[in-house]
């Protein structure tokens, strides 16, 4: 059959060009092979000039790849499967990127992307190391671009490409048996809403740029041990490795913000395996940047950075492994579905395990060593401490991250446990102790041995400030967190302790220990961020608090409900104030976005204390693009040092809902009768307390309860309970619906026997969210440490580029 | 032996118990059947929604009280409560994992994991669908 408007050249030159990617980084790889091996100088050359033209092919192949899926997305060409998939004519210009890297195709995409970049640096600079460097990174774009080669060989699928027609991928859809299908196939199905968000579009390629610079380091301890020059290549990868620490710091914590904002675990990082696949690597990584900076100064610990780059680039594949196999599926919110490709993962994987780890045993023992024992008194015996207890508790986290694969090799059923969160923290609590310790005290040790007097004296000023400041924060910050016990509560004061001495060490070590001269202090400015995340994590998490405690708890002492504690869900009924911690919160109006099912609903806060009044506008897709039920996003008002952070979680179908009716206030009596709509009602009783177990409840405060009973025109009766709350700080009154019969009571005031009561009622459905509402105090400390954590690595990586220079100059 | 290698040792050993201390924490996946013999204990319970029983939810009386009753792959039932806001998608979920104990009479829920017809399923009847969906929009 001939369809009638496809347009076929660009997927077909976009095929060209992918098959072209597999070809070149294929004779890329085998040409910086034969140079690597060749003794003669010529032969070298030439080989190193073949291999040289064609990674730059490959480059460019891939750079116009992507400029093609660019295009098709631009100009929504949904005859191509991975266009309709991921977008829609209402998607915004700058969420194409997004789209473009939201499937499995796309991201392996811009991580070959970033590789072609990174290559074309190193083939300007890597000089004697280019071709060892070279083979080892062309031989990962040749991995990756089989990934995208969407070609059979017999009956195995190898790759995925994003060109593939919608009319092949899916031949036996009925719509495909008209030759004018385009014309019909007018609306893409759209991103999924939770990737329409800023961070979509930066956090992607800063991770993916991390996750690529991973193989620079790896690539050159490769190429150590395979050319026998051992340590030589320290020299070039070290500013490659701070870079790389800096920017997947960055990366990954930019997708604890995207998590933070528009995901709705309330926070910014769960322990999921997704985020744990990212954070592994790094952790060993910085690892390795430590055992790299011994070596440099003591030439001890060589081998342990061979062997903590190389873990670090297969935990990289492995964590690609993880998340694109469909092996989490059952726990973790946000990976990849199962794509088919799973033995070519796996051969991914293993043909970067198999012969790195191969070369590092066989060339272990030539790798030059230190016999002599180095002094605990030294700074590179407490550096490898530290970095062993990070690549450890890396150990730890992907162990419990791996479950699902132990599940499915020895065919157990074991999955975290009760609490996931608290299996991981309980014991990276401890992590953040020991390395917080070692952060704040190891630069103040010399390399080799340090005099002790020295030492304390140096050190001396920064602990007696740490501690001052942290029992400051212990004493008044009311750090009081106890679903955990005493013992976890400990430990948290610990670690408070322990990291404001490494933000206080570190600072004070740019003058301590470098003279206040920013340029030399890159390392203390890291460990500066790092001791500010470390802080803000802890205060943060330890302090969270849940706003939106349902007041259905002020019900206990009247006998409703008892047994449950307060639920985090609150129901807001358009119009009615309703107390949330400090604030009385409103709903007020919602909005629809103009182009699509995403609705926006106003909350009105007031602070109890008169003087501030804001909106929170959270919002949600509502049955978008088949997608049923609702995706709602967060949105936070954020202070200094605290946000407050709300989204919502269920809601009325909003098509029937057009509620306008306002409370009424009637004078009545104990035991008057009034009418409504739909019955009557009849005030039973009156009660005054003066003591509820509820917040914000005081001494010399009065609760009213009134008893309403309601009778309906079908017979039925409700009862109904308002409660009004008299206290110091100015009176709140807790509404009660009778839901069937849409009324609402407020009791508005009580005088003896006599009370005035707001009456609400509606004829159509009521209207009304139902949210969470928390409290994060000092999120803010990590986002700041996070910043100023990755300016340090920046500042190191350019401090090392330049003593490279200077000797090469000497 | 030099210090910096019994450190070492120390270190493993050290982590070497801890991923031992958190077996005991792991919980197992069930079916109802099992799950009930476990009264008590922290299971995942693998499940879908029975759609030919009510589900109960009233947002405006109490959010935080949902019940539903759960099927599994062998046909047997069980009561579910799970006392937080009702997943919006859960009529339309394929697989739940309930997270929780059995209680008496009921499973007590403490976390739903849901698995929905996801929109990047290669099933051609959902693409047909979206299709439709699509086609009917504009």
């Amino acid at each position: 059959m001939d369809y009638i408007g496809e347009q076929l050249l660009p997927g077909r030159i976009g095929q060209f060009l992918i098959i072209l990617t597999f070809v070149s980084s294929l004779i890329a790889t085998f040409s910086y092979f034969k140079a690597v091996r060749s003794t003669d100088e010529n032969e070298k050359r030439g080989w190193v000039k073949l291999a040289r033209i064609s990674f730059i092919a490959d480059a460019f192949a891939v750079f116009a790849i992507f400029g093609i899926l660019f295009y098709l997305f631009y100009h929504h060409r949904y005859e191509y499967f991975y266009i309709y998939k991921n977008s829609s004519n209402s998607l915004e210009f700058k969420y194409i990127f997004s789209a473009i890297w939201s499937a499995s195709e796309g991201s392996f995409l811009l991580w070959t992307v970033w590789h072609a970049v990174l290559g074309l640096i190193l083939l300007k600079t890597a000089k004697k190391w280019e071709a060892p460097v070279m083979t080892v990174l062309s031989f990962a774009q040749l991995c990756l671009a089989t990934m995208l080669l969407g070609l059979y060989f017999f009956d195995l699928k190898v790759g995925s490409s994003p060109f593939a027609l919608f009319r092949h991928q899916m031949a036996e859809l009925p719509l495909f048996t008209s030759p004018d299908y385009i014309s019909r196939l007018r609306d893409g199905n759209d991103l999924s809403p939770l990737l329409q968000n800023y961070w979509m579009v930066i956090h992607p390629p800063i991770l993916f740029l991390g996750f690529a610079l991973t193989i620079v380091p790896f690539a050159y301890g490769i190429a150590g041990l395979w050319t026998r020059k051992f340590g030589d290549w320290i020299q070039p990868a070290l500013p490659w490795a701070l870079v790389c620490g800096g920017v997947l710091g960055l990366g990954i914590m930019m997708g604890g913000a995207w998590a933070y904002e528009s995901l709705n675990f309330g926070g910014y990082w769960a322990w999921d395996p997704v985020e744990n696949a990212s954070l592994v690597p790094w952790m060993t990584l910085v690892a390795g940047i430590h055992t790299l900076l011994i070596y440099r100064h003591t030439g001890r610990s060589l081998r342990a950075t061979h062997l903590f780059f190389i873990i670090t680039y297969i935990l990289v594949i492995y964590s690609t492994f993880l998340t694109r196999s469909g092996i989490l599926g059952d726990t973790s919110v946000h990976s990849f579905a199962d794509l088919g490709m799973n033995t070519q993962l796996l051969l991914f994987l293993l043909a970067f395990t198999l012969p790195s780890l191969l070369l590092y045993f066989l060339r272990r023992k030539q790798v030059p060593v230190i016999a002599k024992e180095e002094a605990t008194s030294s700074r590179e015996f407490w550096m490898f401490i530290g970095s062993l207890v990070l690549v450890l508790s890396a150990g730890f986290i992907i162990i419990a991250t791996s479950l699902p694969v132990f599940n499915k090799l020895f065919g157990s059923g074991l999955t975290m446990g009760e609490d996931p969160v608290f299996a991981y923290n309980r014991v990276i609590i401890f992590v953040a102790i020991i390395i917080g310790l070692l952060t704040a005290v190891t630069q103040y040790l010399k390399y080799k041995e340090t005099a002790m007097s020295f030492f304390r004296k140096r050190i001396l000023w920064p602990l007696v400030i740490s501690l001052a400041i942290a029992i400051l924060i212990l004493a008044f910050g009311n750090i009081n967190y106890q679903l955990h016990g005493s013992g976890y509560l400990a430990a948290i004061w610990i670690a408070v302790v322990s990291s404001v001495f490494t933000v206080v060490a570190n600072l004070s070590y740019i003058w301590i220990g470098v003279k206040g001269k920013l340029k030399l202090s890159g390392g203390s400015v890291a460990h500066f961020g790092f001791g500010l995340m470390l802080v803000g994590i802890l205060i943060s998490s330890s302090k969270k608090e849940v706003l939106s405690y349902n007041t259905s708890g002020i019900y206990v002492p009247l006998g409703q409900d008892s047994k449950e504690k307060p639920g985090e869900n609150l129901t807001l009924v358009k119009g009615v104030p309703t107390r949330m911690g400090d604030y009385q919160v409103t709903y007020t109006e919602e909005k629809k976005h103009p182009g699509k099912s995403q609705w926006y609903y106003y909350l009105d806060f007031k602070n109890n204390n008169g003087k501030e009044e804001f909106y929170l506008r959270p919002n949600a897709f509502i049955n978008y693009k088949g997608n049923k039920g609702l995706m709602a996003n967060p949105d936070a008002k954020r202070y200094w040092d605290h946000d407050i952070f709300t989204y919502i979680t269920s809601l009325p179908d909003p098509e029937r809902n057009q509620d306008t009716s306002s409370f009424v206030t009637r004078h009545i009596n104990k035991g008057d009768t009034a009418f409504y709509a739909n019955g009557y009602y009849v005030l039973e009783n009156i009660q005054s307390f003066d003591s509820i177990p509820v917040q914000g409840f005081n001494k010399g405060d009065k609760a009213s309860v009134a008893t309403i009973k309601v009778f309906s025109k079908n017979n039925k009766t409700y009862s109904s309970k308002p409660i009004l709350v008299e206290a110091s700080g100015g009176s709140f009154s807790n509404p009660d619906t009778v839901v069937t019969e849409n009324l609402v009571f407020r009791l508005e005031k009580t005088e003896g026997d006599h009370i005035d009561l707001g009456v609400k009622e509606s004829d159509t459905v009521m209207q009304y969210v139902t949210l969470k509402a928390y409290k994060f105090p000092f999120i803010n400390v990590l986002w700041a440490g996070t910043l100023i954590m990755v300016i340090g690595f920046l500042i190191s990586m350019l401090r090392r580029m330049e003593t490279r220079k200077l000797k090469k100059a000497d | 032996m030099k210090k910096i290698h019994i450190a070492i040792l120390v270190l493993i050993v050290g982590a070497i118990a801890v991923l031992i201390s958190l077996l005991p924490t792991l919980s197992t996946y069930e079916t109802v059947a099992s799950a009930k013999e476990k009264q008590g204990k922290y299971v995942h319970l693998i499940a879908k929604l029975d759609k030919n029983e009510p589900v109960q939810y009233d947002a405006v009386n109490n959010p935080n009280y949902l019940s539903f009753v759960a099927i599994d792959s062998l046909g047997q039932t069980v009561k579910v409560v799970y006392n937080n806001a009702k997943p919006d998608n859960l009529e339309h979920s394929e697989r739940l994992v309930l997270k929780g104990k059995m209680e008496a009479d009921h499973f007590e829920c403490k976390e739903i994991l849901m698995k929905c017809p996801s929109k990047y399923t290669d099933d051609p009847k959902r693409v047909q669908e979206s299709v439709n969906n699509n086609m009917q929009t504009n």
